[in-house]
């Protein structure tokens, strides 16, 4: 894991996925939050073709990969699928997120990209996503200290 | 004569639809050259936890996975903002300022972070990445924020809050 920042090869991709990522945000209006909340207000269905645009070319390459048997060349890695395991916070954090991208049409790679269309006001919108990322890791940390505390009190 | 069909497309899509697939080629494109050169599958949201391990001790954000990360992740969200003005000064028309409400911005940022970090993903991570892995719980968290958000987006329209 640690070896994950290895060399200029390894940017250089991340620079090139990245700067492919963000375009594609800013052609496919992603990066205007007006775009997606008339999407989610049903005046502008675009946002169903940006989506499932995305997975299928995720889907066919990420398939060729995990069949094809071989290691990704810059870390050695396997190809494997991204399985995140399933448990209440997957629906619970689905809720929060979605009322968050319904009040406000952002979510984080689109801000990200916002920025990049000369849309300066949405660093209230990151500057909040970082407030929420802190606020929940330190309600995390505090909910497994007091978790140590009453088993070491037994 | 004019269709039912073309009339249909052009109230259902007032913007037309090429943009928004080429665009959403390239969004799964560049996470593909990603996967394909690392073998790893970057979502968006990440970058949040592993930038504050930058700023903060809480044992949370310090986990090996972020620290090792940290790095690239920075290197990631800049490109996508410079790939997104890439697309401004090219295809793009001109530089675009948003007028939705700061408070929607600020409210909806706090709860897009809380919920990002709680579901264990985005719109990149499960909806481009999860999905394209074909992963269930990918495919329920989205199903779950694309709900709650639509409900969400036509109740504070039918409030009357616009933009």
């Amino acid at each position: 894991m640690s070896n994950d920042g290895r060399g200029l090869g390894f940017l250089l991709v991340v620079i090139l996925g990245g700067l492919i990522f963000g375009f594609g945000l800013g052609l496919s209006n992603m990066a205007r939050p007006e775009v997606v909340l008339d999407f989610l207000q049903f005046d502008d269905f675009g946002l169903l073709f940006v989506m499932s645009g995305a997975a299928v070319v995720t889907g066919i390459v990420f398939a060729l990969a995990e069949a094809s048997d071989s290691r990704a060349p810059i870390t050695g890695r396997n190809y494997g699928r991204r399985l995140k395991s399933f448990d209440k916070n997957v629906v619970v954090g689905g809720v929060i997120f979605g009322a968050g991208w319904g009040i406000s049409g952002i979510c984080p790679g689109a801000a990200y990209a916002s920025l990049g269309v000369g849309n300066y006001p949405i660093l209230i919108a990151i500057g909040g996503m970082f407030a929420g990322a802190y606020l929940q890791g330190l309600w995390r940390a505090r909910r497994a200290d007091s978790a140590a505390r009453s088993t070491s009190a037994d | 004569m004019t269709g039912l069909t073309p009339l249909l497309v052009d109230s259902l899509f007032p913007n037309g639809i090429a943009n928004y697939a080429l665009g959403g080629f390239l969004i799964g494109l560049g996470t593909a050259i990603i996967y394909l050169g690392t073998g790893i599958t970057a979502g968006a949201s990440t970058f949040l936890e592993s930038t504050l391990s930058y700023v903060s001790d809480l044992p949370r954000f310090n986990k090996a996975k972020y620290v090792a990360s940290r790095n690239w992740r920075v290197v990631f969200t800049l490109s996508i903002v410079s790939g997104a003005a890439l697309y401004t000064v090219t295809l793009g028309d001109g530089w675009w300022v948003s007028e939705v409400q700061p408070w929607r911005f600020a409210l909806g940022g706090v709860l897009v972070g809380i919920g990002t970090r709680i579901g264990k993903g985005c719109t990149s991570g499960h909806g481009v990445c999860g999905v394209g892995s074909r992963s269930r719980t990918s495919l329920v968290n989205v199903a779950t924020f694309m709900l709650v958000a639509i409900g969400v987006a036509q109740l504070l329209s039918a409030l009357g809050v616009s933009p």
